[in-house]
């Protein structure tokens, strides 16, 4: 009966509404200042941000090659 | 009062009571936190590579692992394996089924896997002892169009989709390990966590859920975005994830903090993202939008700084390599493009 099967999809609604107001939570200030931090500290090791130089990219150019 | 009504009543209780938390924690922006850092300044990035082969829409891309192969999908019925640096084509695979809409590459590159309309996970095995390309499992079991898939590992496979849930799959037996349900509207896209624990969903009913891969429970939803969400990807430390969606805007969500750290949004732009991803350090967002451009977005300080032009059609799919050297981007105008 479709008024049993509301109260069933209800009862699992508020459950998982329960269980997500239940976690624990941490401050905005805290988690921007840790982003922040990651992108920081992994700067360097981003090509994309710093820019790769023609030397190590391996998608330079494709140059012909010729015997000296 | 009915059970249905006080049900219903503390349902919206919860929903009060989880609205306070999150107000209770936004003592600050990641705006204010990043004020003084100093800005990304303009990123240009040059088309290094056009990989041309494809015969209609490319609708998915996928990176391997070794950063130099990929594959990509498209509704010409094909799977095409790449050489990114040389451009030739490893395989060219076909489709039993041509409505393809996603496609992934397994981390240890020994096989691939697509789906589409047909409501099937396919499992291509890419390194046979004959040499050929075949489908070694057809996952079977949604009742809607396949979305998105991505590989934990040769044995597992998470799909999402049109029929509003997402799955574990045990490619061995074929059969649905786990189903998450919970979102009310087609699921989209979905992104790994970087330590394979959890995943992040992303729905036509303009939420996303962040999901616990071993139990099944949704942890926790998110909402903000007020059209469908296309793309979701996670932060490469694994704190955070970004959304993109029909409405013209990208956000940034943390975990740890439960709510929207950032919008990227500019009045100019009016159509969809279609696709997400973030660069190694996770200080550059690429966006692809329905306009034919990508957008280079500064994560921290929600500026744009970079716009790449190039495709004669919608961007339709990205991806960055993961030693982080070079972005992919696939269109509805057949090609791909390799950019950094």
């Amino acid at each position: 009966m479709s008024g049993s099967s509301n109260i069933v999809a209800m009862k699992k609604i508020v459950q998982q509404l329960r269980f997500e107001a239940n976690i624990n939570r941490v401050k905005v200030s805290q988690a921007a200042a840790e982003l922040q931090q990651f992108c920081i500290q992994n700067a360097l090791q981003d090509p994309l941000l710093t820019g790769v130089s023609s030397s190590t990219n391996p998608f330079r150019t494709q140059k012909v090659c010729s015997f000296l | 009062m009915s059970e249905l009504e006080q049900l219903r009543q503390e349902a919206e209780q919860l929903r009060n009571q989880i609205r306070d938390a999150r107000k209770a924690c936004n003592d600050s922006s990641l705006s204010q936190i990043t004020a003084g850092l100093d800005s990304v300044g303009r990123i240009q990035m040059r088309t290094r590579r056009t990989l041309r082969g494809h015969l209609a829409k490319i609708y998915a891309m996928q990176w391997a692992t070794d950063s130099r192969l990929l594959v990509s999908a498209s509704q010409d019925g094909k799977l095409i394996i790449w050489d990114s640096y040389s451009t030739n084509k490893i395989h060219a695979i076909p489709l039993r089924s041509s409505w393809v809409m996603t496609c992934a590459y397994a981390p240890s590159g020994s096989y691939a896997a697509c789906g589409g309309l047909d409501n099937i996970c396919s499992i291509y095995s890419l390194k046979t002892r004959e040499g050929n390309v075949r489908v070694t499992r057809e996952l079977s079991g949604h009742t809607g169009y396949l979305s998105c898939c991505r590989f934990l590992d040769d044995s597992q496979i998470v799909t999402s989709s049109g029929d509003t849930t997402c799955a574990l799959w045990d490619i061995e037996t074929g059969q649905q390990t786990t189903t998450f349900t919970g979102h009310t509207g087609d699921v989209m896209s979905l992104s790994l966590s970087p330590d394979s624990r959890t995943f992040v969903s992303g729905a036509c009913d303009a939420s996303s859920k962040l999901w616990d891969i071993r139990d099944g429970m949704c942890r926790q939803s998110f909402t903000g975005h007020v059209s469908d969400i296309n793309a979701v990807i996670f932060f490469p430390n694994g704190n955070a994830f970004t959304t993109g969606s029909d409405d013209a805007t990208c956000r940034l969500f943390d975990l740890r903090a439960d709510q929207e750290l950032m919008m990227y949004s500019h009045d100019n732009i009016n159509c969809g993202i279609t696709s997400v991803a973030f660069s190694k350090s996770g200080r550059l967002l690429l966006a692809g939008y329905d306009d034919f451009n990508c957008n280079v977005w500064d994560t921290l300080k929600g500026e744009r700084a970079g716009v790449l032009a190039g495709h004669d059609n919608r961007v339709s799919c990205l991806g960055i390599s993961s030693d982080g050297m070079a972005l992919a981007t696939g269109s509805w105008d057949s090609f791909l493009r390799i950019w950094n």
